[in-house]
């Protein structure tokens, strides 16, 4: 291996079967993530974008295929290595509703650290630190409820990189955001990709938010259709 | 920590729901605390009341006479060692007594009855007989040449005060036992098996129709609760001689089909308050489900970020826990509450003193204030309600995080 990758992807197909109906949302994908990468999953809706970030995030499992993170074969895994490996290695950021409703933001932030048993000290420390990287200070102690749709995202970014994963993995994350918002969103991904050297895929509709990647994947009905670099 | 923490938060999420809830538990546990206590109570108040009516409390007898009750299994020089015991006991409700058989006999009709030799001094304080004399007076002294007896058999035997009665058995010796004594007394105690069947004789009367000398069969004792006995046991036991023969029994002995009696109605009202149990169990249950469902997405950010299954799981129930203990709680502080004040008030309700009195029971009823009255319904509540959160906690086991992301 020349080059060391986070995720390797070889020939992964995904069937949904619903009665008697069964849905192709992956055929044959073959990708490979380096280190550090910034890749944007692009395509209409229903090309198969979650799907894929489901697979490479252990939520789900491929019908064929590998898939590779950080070296362990994520399809082969059983449900335990499945929560283990996320607890780990993944940082997820969903469309919306990422927070857990009951804990303030420095909570959720914890959350993570928490159930990896870190200590009650190093992880107020860890927590308080990345809130401020992501502008939240002052708000360490509202509640999901008290914080707008853009401050709830940065929470989860906060919470998603703040145990340093191997890999973040964000379906759509500004969706839900009006476009400064979102912006302001993609530029503070981008910072944590420089300064902390995550590896971060995520998925959007947005032409705005495509443009922040230094790598636009694009999926039709399925497949990879295109794969560009533009550094 | 966190699992500790989350399901405490989660419970106040919805406030009034949390508190409908556990309002449900705190009543069903009042309800329960008050119903068993007071059933407890009644229970003692139950044995009390129909063992001191004849039986007593404790009895000492030769070991085997309660079995089969022969002339010659006797107490030797009975009313000595009931001055003894009364002595060493500090209770004065000690008594000795006698027991044989014989045919009772007026002018017109015969029938078989035992016949009971008492000390009329001392009978009085070990039996409420003496008390229920309807016509008459009771036996006036150990050596008087007199009788009473149930109202019952008075009647079949046509005898009214005055009347006599001839008792004709056979003596400790075998020897034929005859006398003709008049009636002084009838009592009635609506206990029709000793109103129909039973005739006193004063105990040296008996002793010496029946050849006894100075034996007896019995002496009773009847101490001051019914929390008491096992002290009253181990005191009147510790004054047998060794070696004597002599054995002490409890009232669970000398009539054992009273506490079957009450576990029979115990089974009853269990059956009562498992019903009550269930309905709120159900509607917990019923609660539990909903809020789990409406959680699933939450659960499912929480197993993409790495949670077991089994710890939400966990939190799940430990919610179910706190509400519990909540509920149970407060039922407690509400039920022991109005427990502790009957036990002093006593309970009653218009009405229920004139029914309790034809049975010759107390009309107040006062809640027995024990460990097993205060914890046993709060235990069971706890028990149906942990079972209750357990079927939506293990549900969350098959929750698939991709689906559970995508609920609404
Ligand atoms: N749980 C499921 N059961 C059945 N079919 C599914 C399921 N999830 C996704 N699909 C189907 O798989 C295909 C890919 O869906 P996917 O959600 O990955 O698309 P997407 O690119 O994320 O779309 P969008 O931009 O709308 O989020 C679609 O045809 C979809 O209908
Ligand atoms: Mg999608």
């Amino acid at each position: 291996m020349i080059m060391e990758h986070t995720v390797i992807c070889r020939h992964v197909s995904k069937v949904y079967r619903q009665e008697s109906v069964a849905v192709q949302a992956l055929t044959d994908i073959n990708l490979e993530i380096p280190k550090k990468d910034f890749a944007c999953l692009s395509g209409p809706s229903g090309s198969g974008k979650s799907t894929l970030l489901n697979l490479i995030g252990g939520l789900d499992r491929p019908t064929g295929g590998e898939i590779t993170v950080d070296g362990q074969r994520v399809d082969q895994l059983g449900k335990s290595e499945l929560a283990a490996l996320r607890l780990h290695k993944i940082g997820f950021v969903f469309q919306a509703y990422n927070l857990i409703p009951v804990l303030t933001a420095i909570e959720n932030v914890e959350f993570v650290m928490q159930l990896q048993g870190m200590a009650a000290a190093e992880r107020a420390v860890k927590a308080r630190e990345i809130l401020h990287e992501v502008g939240l200070d002052g708000l360490e102690y509202r509640r999901p409820g008290e914080l707008s749709g853009g401050q709830q995202q940065r929470v989860a970014v906060a919470r998603a990189i703040v145990s340093e994963p191997s890999l973040v993995l964000a379906d759509e994350p500004t969706a839900n955001l009006d476009s400064k918002t979102a912006e302001n969103l993609m530029q503070l991904l981008a910072h944590m990709n420089q300064e902390h050297g995550v590896t971060f895929i995520f998925s959007t509709h947005d032409k705005l938010v495509m443009d922040f990647s230094r790598r636009l994947i694009t999926l039709h009905d399925g497949s990879i259709v295109n794969d560009v670099r533009r550094e | 920590m966190i699992t500790l923490q989350l399901a405490w938060r989660n419970l106040w999420r919805h406030r009034r729901r949390t508190w409908l809830t556990a309002s449900a538990i705190a009543f069903a546990t009042t309800l329960l605390v008050f119903m068993i206590t007071l059933q407890l109570g009644a229970y003692d108040m139950m044995i009390d009341t129909s063992l001191r009516v004849f039986t007593g409390q404790l009895q000492v007898q030769r070991q085997g006479y309660h079995a089969k009750p022969q002339m010659r299994a006797t107490v030797p020089d009975a009313q000595a060692l009931a001055a003894r015991l009364r002595a060493a006991s500090g209770l004065d409700g000690v008594a000795a007594r006698a027991q044989g058989f014989a045919l009772a006999s007026s002018v017109s009709r015969s029938y078989g009855v035992p016949v009971i030799g008492v000390e009329p001094e001392f009978e009085a304080r070990v039996s409420t007989l003496p008390h229920l004399i309807k016509q008459g007076r009771y036996l006036s002294s150990d050596q008087a040449q007199e009788a009473v007896l149930g109202a019952a058999l008075a009647r079949n035997l046509k005898l009214q005060i005055g009347d006599e009665l001839t008792l004709l058995g056979s003596g400790k010796d075998g020897s034929i036992a005859a006398t003709i004594v008049p009636v002084v007394g009838i009592f009635e105690s609506g206990n029709p098996e000793l109103d129909r069947h039973l005739v006193q004789l004063p105990l040296k009367t008996f002793q010496e129709v029946f050849t006894m000398g100075d034996d007896a069969h019995a002496i009773v004792v009847s101490g001051p609760s019914h929390e008491a006995i096992p002290q009253t046991q181990a005191t009147v036991a510790a004054q047998l001689a060794p070696g004597s023969g002599l054995v002490v029994l409890d009232w669970e002995q000398l009539i054992p089909g009273l506490r079957q009696l009450i576990q029979a109605d115990m089974v009853q009202n269990w059956i009562t308050y498992i019903a009550l149990i269930l309905i709120v169990t159900l509607s917990i249950m019923n609660t539990f489900l909903m809020s789990v469902l409406e959680r699933t997405r939450e659960f499912g950010i929480m197993l993409a970020l790495g949670s077991s299954p089994w710890r939400i799981g966990v939190i799940v129930l430990l919610e179910s826990v706190y509400l519990t203990l909540l509920g149970l709680g407060i039922g407690l502080l509400l039920g022991g509450g109005i427990a502790v004040y009957l036990h002093y008030e006593g309970f009653t309700f218009p009405g229920m003193a004139e029914i309790y009195a034809q049975f010759g029971l107390p009309g107040v009823i006062h809640p027995k204030l024990s460990f097993a009255g205060f914890t046993l319904g709060p235990a069971v509540i706890f028990v149906f309600t942990v079972l209750a959160a357990l079927y939506p906690a293990l549900r969350i086991r098959k929750l698939q995080p991709v689906e559970a992301i995508h609920a609404v």
